[in-house]
C-alpha cells in the first residue's frame, strides 16, 4: 500500500515535471453538452463563449482535472450549432439529452436562447450552468436546474443612475433634479435594462424625460437624438446590442449631442474605440467583468493573469481585450468543477444541490446563487472610455480611475 | 398619448426641427431609394421579385469595408463595390436566376429567398457577425445654432447616390442596351422576335441591379453600420418603395424613397422611434388602398 502511494507520488511528480497535461491525460472523461451559436447573428459572441469553455476545460485539466472521490475526470463538451435560433436550440438540447445522454449542460449564448433551452433541461432535470443569459425573466420562472454566473440585466446600467445621483450631490444639486433619457432596443434583454434604470431613477425620484424603444432593424437614431438635444437630459442611457452602441456613438458625435453622462452597453462588441476613436471618449460602458479587477482564484489566477494566458492560447485575441463573454463562460465551467468535487459523486441531483450551495471566489468575481439561480454576489462594473482606454470608474471600491464628468 | 402631445409641442416650440427632420429623412431615403431603384429594374424587366436585394447591399458594404481595412479610401470603395457586385450578380444570375426568370411568382420568390439566406451566412463566415462601419474623417456642418447637422460624409453619400441614379437613368434612356432593356420589359417575346437577345438583357439587368446595390452598400457602410444579417431592413424598404411607386417608374421610385424617408422620420419623432418601420408599412397599405379605390373608379381592378 505504502509502496503504491510512493509510486503514485513519484509518477505524479514526474508528470508534473513533464507538464501538467500528461498527468491529466489519465483522467476519465466527463461529458457536458452545449448548444451554442456558431453561425447566425450571435456567432461572434457564441464563439467567444465556446473559447471560454474550452480554455477553462484546458486549465482545469492542467491543474489535475476534476477530482470526484478518488477518481479524476476531464471535461469534454459536445457542441451543437444552434444557428442563433431559439427553436433550433431547444431541439438540440433534446438531442443532447436523449441521444447523446448528456447529464449536465453549459448554457448557450444570449437570453433568448437560454429561455428556449431552459424548459427542456428543466423537463429532464438536467443541471445547466449558463454564463450568457442575463435576462431577469429567466429567474422568475421557478426553474430549479438553471444557474447563471453573471449579473442579471436590470443591473447593467442602473449603476449609471447611482453615479449620476452622486455627481448631482457633489455639485450641490438634488438627485431628484437629474433628468434621465432612455433609448433601448425592444427586446427582453434591453427592456430589463430599462426596467432597472427606471427602478433606480424612481428611487431617487428622478424625472424620465425621454423613454424610447429602438426597433430591432434600425440603424439610425437621429430622431431620438434630436429630441435629446431639445430636452437636454443629464443622463442618456442607450442599449441596443452592438448595432445600438455603434449607431449611438457615431450619431451622438455627428449631431453634436451634449449630455453630461452617457452610458451604453456592448461597447467592446461594437469596438466603438476602434471604429470611432475620439468620438467614444468619456462614454460609460457597462461590463460584467474587467481584467483590471482584483478578483482571483487558484485555477485561473487573477483576472489579469486569466487575460494574459487566454491571449497566449487564443492568439486571435492578441490585439483586443478579452471579452467578458469569454471570462464568464470559463467561470461557468469552474462552477461545475467545484460542484462536482463538493458533491463527490456523478449523481445529477447531488450535483444540482452542490451547485445551488456554491460560494466560490473566482477570477470573474464571487459566485453565490439565489434560490432563483442567478448570481447575487457579483456587482456590475462601469468603465469609462478615457483616451481610448477602458478604465473602471464604478462601483467605487473597484474603481481604478476618476470619472470624467461632465462629458463634452 | 401624453408622449405624443409632448413630441408635437416640441415641434411647435422649435420649428427649425421640422426642417431637420426633413433633411434627415431625405438623406436616409436617398440610400433606400437606390436599392429600390435596382429592385424596380429587375421586377419590371424580368418579373423577378428579388428578396436578396438587401443582402446585395450588405455585400457591397463589406467589399468597401474590406478594402478600407487595407488602406483603400472608402470613396474609392463605391466604384469597386459596383464592379465586384456586378460580377457577383452575374454569377448569381447564371447559377440561379436564369432558371427561374420565366417561371411563376413563387419559384422566383423561393429562389431569391434562398439566395438571401446563403449570402447572409457566407458573409457571416467570411467577416464574422460583428457590426462594422467606416468612419470618414470629415466634419459635420452645423446650421441654425447647431440644430441642423449635416455630416459631410452623409452629404457625400447622398451626392454619390444621386450621381449613380442619374447615370442609370441616362443609360436607360439613351444607350443601345438601355433601349433593349426597356423593350424587353415591355414585351419579352416581341423583343425576341425583333432580334433582341433577352437572355443577355436579363443577365445585364440583374448584374446592373446587383452593382447598384453594391454601390449603395458601400455608401451605407460610410454613414450607418452593416452586419451580415441586416439585409432584410433594406429589402423591406425596397419593396415598400417599389410597391408604392409602381413598376417602370424610376423617377417615381426616387421620389417615393425620399418621401418615405421623410415621413418615417416624422412618424418616429411623433409616435416614438419604435414605430418607424410600422410607419413604412402603414404607408404602403395606404398607397395600396388608395390605388385600389382609384382603379375601382376607373373599373380597372380585378374583382
Amino acid at each position: 500500500m505504502k509502496k503504491n502511494r510512493l509510486l503514485a507520488f513519484s509518477l505524479g511528480t514526474i508528470a508534473l515535471l513533464f507538464g501538467h497535461s500528461s498527468f491529466a491525460m489519465d483522467c476519465e472523461e466527463l461529458v457536458l453538452g452545449a448548444a451554442i451559436s456558431l453561425t447566425g447573428k450571435y456567432a461572434t459572441n457564441g464563439v467567444h463563449a465556446q473559447n471560454g469553455y474550452e480554455f477553462a476545460i484546458q486549465k482545469i485539466a492542467e491543474n489535475g482535472g476534476v477530482k470526484i472521490g478518488d477518481k479524476c475526470y476531464n471535461f469534454r463538451v459536445i457542441y451543437y450549432d444552434d444557428e442563433s435560433k431559439g427553436d433550433r436550440g431547444a431541439t438540440l438540447a433534446e438531442r443532447l439529452i436523449n441521444q447523446d445522454g448528456v447529464q449536465y449542460m453549459l448554457g448557450p449564448y444570449s437570453s433568448g436562447l437560454t429561455k428556449a433551452i431552459a424548459p427542456v433541461t428543466e423537463k429532464y432535470q438536467i443541471p445547466m450552468v449558463e454564463a450568457e443569459g442575463a435576462s431577469r425573466s429567466l429567474f422568475t420562472q421557478g426553474y430549479r436546474y438553471l444557474f447563471a454566473v453573471l449579473s442579471t440585466s436590470e443591473q447593467y446600467l442602473a449603476s449609471a443612475i447611482t453615479l449620476a445621483a452622486e455627481k448631482a450631490e457633489e455639485t450641490g444639486k438634488k438627485p431628484s433634479d437629474v433628468r434621465v433619457a432612455i433609448a433601448v432596443e425592444n427586446d427582453p434583454f434591453s427592456l430589463d435594462i430599462r426596467a432597472g434604470v427606471l427602478e433606480d431613477a424612481a428611487k431617487f425620484d428622478m424625472q424620465v424625460v425621454v423613454d424610447e424603444k429602438l426597433p430591432r432593424d434600425l440603424s439610425d437614431m437621429s430622431a431620438i437624438l434630436t429630441k435629446v438635444k431639445l430636452v437636454k437630459p443629464d443622463v442618456l442611457v442607450v442599449s441596443g446590442h452592438s448595432k445600438g452602441a455603434a449607431t449611438a456613438v457615431r450619431q451622438i458625435e455627428e449631431q453634436n449631442v451634449k449630455v453630461p453622462m452617457i452610458a451604453i452597453t456592448h461597447c467592446e462588441a461594437a469596438d466603438v474605440v476602434g471604429n470611432f476613436g475620439a468620438a467614444a471618449n468619456d462614454i460609460l460602458c457597462s461590463t460584467q467583468w474587467a481584467e483590471t479587477l482584483s478578483y482571483s482564484d487558484p485555477i485561473f489566477g487573477t483576472a489579469a493573469e486569466y487575460e494574459q494566458e487566454f491571449k497566449a492560447t487564443y492568439t486571435e485575441y492578441a490585439e483586443k481585450t478579452v471579452p467578458y463573454q469569454t471570462a464568464q463562460a470559463s467561470a461557468a465551467v469552474y462552477v461545475f468543477k467545484d460542484a462536482f468535487e463538493r458533491a463527490g459523486t456523478l449523481d445529477k441531483e447531488a450535483v444540482r444541490d452542490a451547485i445551488a450551495k456554491t460560494d466560490l471566489s473566482t477570477f470573474y468575481g464571487q459566485i453565490r446563487f439565489s434560490d432563483a439561480g442567478n448570481n447575487i454576489a457579483k456587482p456590475m462594473v462601469l468603465r469609462q472610455i478615457q483616451d481610448g482606454k477602458y478604465n473602471v470608474v464604478a462601483p467605487s471600491e473597484f474603481a481604478s480611475h476618476e470619472l470624467n464628468w461632465p462629458r463634452g | 398619448m401624453d408622449q405624443i402631445l409632448f413630441n408635437l409641442s416640441l415641434l411647435g416650440e422649435y420649428p427649425i426641427v421640422n426642417l431637420k427632420i426633413i433633411i434627415d429623412g431625405i438623406m436616409i431615403g436617398a440610400l433606400f431609394a437606390l436599392a429600390a431603384y435596382g429592385l424596380a429594374l429587375v421586377w419590371g424587366v424580368m418579373n423577378v421579385k428579388n428578396l436578396a436585394q438587401g443582402d446585395f447591399v450588405i455585400a457591397g458594404g463589406y467589399v468597401s469595408w474590406w478594402l478600407a481595412k487595407y488602406g483603400v479610401h472608402p470613396l474609392l470603395g463605391v466604384p469597386v463595390a459596383f464592379i465586384v457586385m456586378w460580377g457577383v450578380g452575374w454569377v448569381v444570375y447564371k447559377l440561379v436566376i436564369t432558371r427561374v426568370v420565366e417561371k411563376d411568382l413563387f419559384t422566383s420568390l423561393l429562389a431569391t429567398f434562398g439566395i438571401a439566406i446563403m449570402m447572409a451566412q457566407i458573409l457571416n463566415l467570411l467577416f464574422g457577425s460583428d457590426t462594422q462601419s467606416i468612419k470618414l474623417d470629415y466634419d459635420t456642418l452645423y446650421f441654425f445654432d447647431g440644430f441642423i447637422d449635416v455630416p459631410i460624409a452623409k452629404l457625400i453619400g447622398v451626392l454619390l447616390a444621386a450621381t449613380l441614379a442619374t447615370c442609370v437613368i441616362i443609360f436607360m434612356k439613351s444607350s443601345r442596351m438601355g433601349q433593349a432593356i426597356r423593350a424587353t420589359s415591355q414585351d419579352a417575346r416581341a423583343a425576341r422576335v425583333l432580334g433582341i437577345d433577352t437572355e443577355k438583357v436579363y443577365a445585364f439587368t440583374f448584374s446592373l441591379n446587383s452593382a447598384i446595390c453594391g454601390a449603395a452598400g458601400a455608401i451605407v457602410v460610410m454613414v450607418w453600420v452593416i452586419q451580415p444579417f441586416y439585409g432584410i431592413t433594406h429589402s423591406i424598404r425596397a419593396f415598400v418603395i417599389v410597391t408604392a411607386a409602381g413598376l417602370g417608374n424610376l423617377p417615381g421610385v426616387i421620389a417615393a424613397g425620399l418621401g418615405i424617408g421623410a415621413l418615417e422620420q416624422y412618424g418616429s419623432h411623433i409616435f416614438g422611434i419604435g414605430y418607424q418601420q410600422a410607419i413604412a408599412v402603414m404607408l404602403l397599405l395606404a398607397v395600396l388602398l388608395f390605388r385600389l379605390v382609384q382603379q375601382k373608379r376607373d373599373r380597372k381592378s380585378l374583382q
